[in-house]
C-alpha cells in the first residue's frame, strides 16, 4: 500500500469545521421522535464545550419531507431553504449547522444545483422576494450538527464521567454505527469519510471507548426511505430493510447502535417492535432488543447526564441493560417522571419484546 | 403475531460465508472455461427452452456461485441440449458439457 496515495484520498473527504459561531436550525420531525436530543446537543456545546451557537425563532421545517414524498416541487423546497438562509444571514451568521439528516441533504443538493444553475438561483431570490420581502445569502459554511460533536469529540471525551465500555467485563461495547443516506451518499465529498467510509459516527465511538462492529449491511438504508413509510401500503418495504440489517448484525451481539439522522434511530428503534410482533424475534440475547440512540443521547450519557433528562424512556427498545453495562446512575422509578415529577403514565407491555 | 396491515418480505440476502461452494468448485476444476464467463448473455438470447422457460445459463452459474444450488438445478431441467448456445458463446464456452457436469456432480451428491 503506498501511503501518501491513502492519505490524498482521505484528504479528499475531510472537512475544515469552523472553530466558533454558529447558526443553529433544529428537524421538524427530531423533536417529536427523541424531544431532548437538541436541547442536550444545545446543551453540550454551549455550556461543555462554550461555543456561540445562534438560533432563530422565526426559522421552519426545511421542506425535506414534503420535498422527497413528492408533495411539493423542487423549486418549492429551494424557496423554503432560501427564506433559512435569509434568516441566517439577519442573523449575522455564515456558519449554518442543521440538526437532520434530511435537511443536510437539502441543502447540499440545493447549494450543488444553484452552482450549477445561476439561473435557477436567481428565479428562487425572486420567489423569496415576491411571497417574504427578504433577500438570503448562502452560508459560508455548511455542517450536520453531527459534525460539530466529531470535532469536539476529544474534548467530550476528557470530560467523559461514562465510557463506552463494560464496567463489568472491563472490554469496549460493541456499537453498530448508522450513517443517515442523505449525509454522504448523495456528495460523499460533505461528509467526513465520503460514502464508503464515513468517519463521523466511528469517529465518536472510539474516542468514546466503544469498539464499532463492522457487519455485512452496514451501510444499508434503516428503511425509512420517506415514500416506503408514508403510506401504509409499502410500509412492508421498510420494515423488511431494517428487518435486514438486524439479521445481518445479529451475529455480532452489538450492545448498542448510534445513528446520526433523525428516521434512522426512529425506525430502527421501533421497527424492533413490529418485527418482534410478527415473527417472535428479538435481536438480543436479554430479549430487550438493541438500543438504537441518537450521536447527542449517546454524548449526553458519556458526559453523565440523566438518562431520564435524555429522553431515553420515549425509545421502544428498554435502555436500562445497557445502563448497567455503562455502570451509570439512574433511578428507574424516575423512568416515567416528567417535569415537577409529573407520571407520564407507563407504556403497556408488548407481548415478544421485554420493555421493563 | 399483531397484524399491522403490512409485513416483512424475505430477505435476498445471501450470507457468502455460510455458503458452501465445494460442488462449485469441483464443477470448475472439471469445467475451467466456466471462469472465463462474462455473463454477457448470449447464451441466453439464443436458447430455444428460454423462450418458453426460465432456463438461463448465465442465471445457472450466477445462482451456483451463490450457494442457490436447488434453484439452478431447477432451471437446468428446463434444458433440451441443443447446443445453440455452445455456437454463440462469446468465450467459446462448453456451455452443453457445463450443464451436463452440473447434472452429474450435483445429483451425485443428492445419492
Amino acid at each position: 500500500m503506498i501511503v501518501e496515495g491513502k492519505q490524498k484520498i482521505w484528504a479528499d473527504y475531510q472537512k475544515d469545521i469552523p472553530d466558533d459561531h454558529y447558526y443553529y436550525v433544529r428537524s421538524c420531525i427530531r423533536q417529536s421522535f427523541f424531544p431532548a436530543s437538541e436541547v442536550t446537543f444545545l446543551d453540550i456545546t454551549r455550556n461543555k464545550l462554550g461555543k456561540d451557537f445562534y438560533e432563530n425563532p422565526y426559522h421552519t421545517t426545511c421542506g425535506g419531507i414534503a420535498y422527497h414524498s413528492d408533495s411539493i416541487p423542487q423549486e418549492t423546497a429551494m424557496t423554503i431553504i432560501a427564506r433559512q438562509f435569509a434568516l441566517m444571514h439577519e442573523s449575522g451568521y455564515e456558519n449554518y449547522v442543521c440538526s437532520c439528516i434530511t435537511s443536510f441533504g437539502c441543502y447540499t443538493e440545493t447549494l450543488e444545483t444553484w452552482h450549477e444553475f445561476p439561473e435557477l438561483e436567481d428565479r428562487i431570490r425572486q420567489y423569496l422576494w415576491d411571497s417574504c420581502k427578504k433577500e438570503f445569502a448562502k452560508p459560508k459554511y455548511l455542517a450536520h450538527s453531527s459534525d460539530i460533536i466529531y470535532k469536539f469529540r476529544h474534548e467530550i471525551a476528557k470530560q467523559a464521567k461514562y465510557k463506552l465500555v463494560n464496567v463489568k467485563t472491563g472490554k469496549p461495547l460493541k456499537v453498530v454505527e448508522h450513517i443517515g443516506c442523505h449525509y454522504s451518499k448523495m456528495f460523499p465529498s460533505k461528509g467526513f469519510g465520503g460514502a464508503e467510509y464515513p468517519h463521523v459516527l466511528v469517529g465518536m465511538v472510539e474516542a468514546w471507548g466503544g469498539e464499532v462492529v463492522d457487519y455485512p449491511e452496514r451501510r444499508h438504508c434503516c428503511g425509512f426511505g420517506f415514500r416506503q413509510y408514508l403510506i401504509q401500503a409499502n410500509r412492508g418495504y421498510s420494515v423488511s430493510n431494517t428487518h435486514k440489517k438486524f439479521e445481518s448484525m445479529e451475529p455480532y451481539e452489538p450492545d448498542l447502535i448510534i445513528t446520526n439522522c433523525p428516521g434512522c434511530p426512529y425506525f430502527l428503534d421501533r421497527w424492533q417492535y413490529v418485527i418482534a410482533e410478527q415473527t417472535g424475534k428479538t435481536y438480543s440475547k436479554n430479549g430487550y432488543g438493541i438500543p438504537a440512540l441518537t450521536y447527542e443521547e449517546v454524548a449526553g450519557l458519556v458526559l453523565g447526564y440523566n438518562p431520564w433528562d435524555l429522553g431515553l424512556q420515549i425509545h421502544q427498545v428498554a435502555i436500562e441493560p445497557l445502563l448497567e453495562k455503562m455502570g451509570v446512575e439512574y433511578d428507574p422509578k424516575a423512568k416515567y417522571k416528567g417535569i415537577n415529577n409529573k407520571d407520564l403514565g407507563t407504556p403497556e407491555n408488548p407481548i415478544n419484546i421485554k420493555l421493563i | 403475531m399483531i397484524d399491522f396491515g403490512f409485513s416483512i418480505s424475505k430477505s435476498s440476502h445471501i450470507q457468502m460465508d455460510n455458503v458452501d461452494l465445494k460442488l462449485f468448485n469441483k464443477l470448475e476444476a472439471l469445467n475451467p472455461d466456466i471462469s472465463t464467463c462474462m455473463a454477457c448473455g448470449l447464451c441466453t438470447a439464443t436458447c430455444s427452452a428460454g423462450n418458453f422457460t426460465d432456463a438461463s445459463f448465465r442465471k445457472i452459474i450466477l445462482m451456483l456461485q451463490r450457494g442457490k444450488d436447488k434453484e439452478a438445478l431447477e432451471k437446468v431441467k428446463k434444458c433440451m441440449m441443443c447446443g445453440k448456445c455452445i455456437l454463440v458463446c462469446s468465450r467459446g464456452i462448453n456451455t452443453r458439457n457445463i450443464l451436463l457436469s452440473i447434472t452429474r456432480i450435483y445429483n451425485e451428491e443428492d445419492k
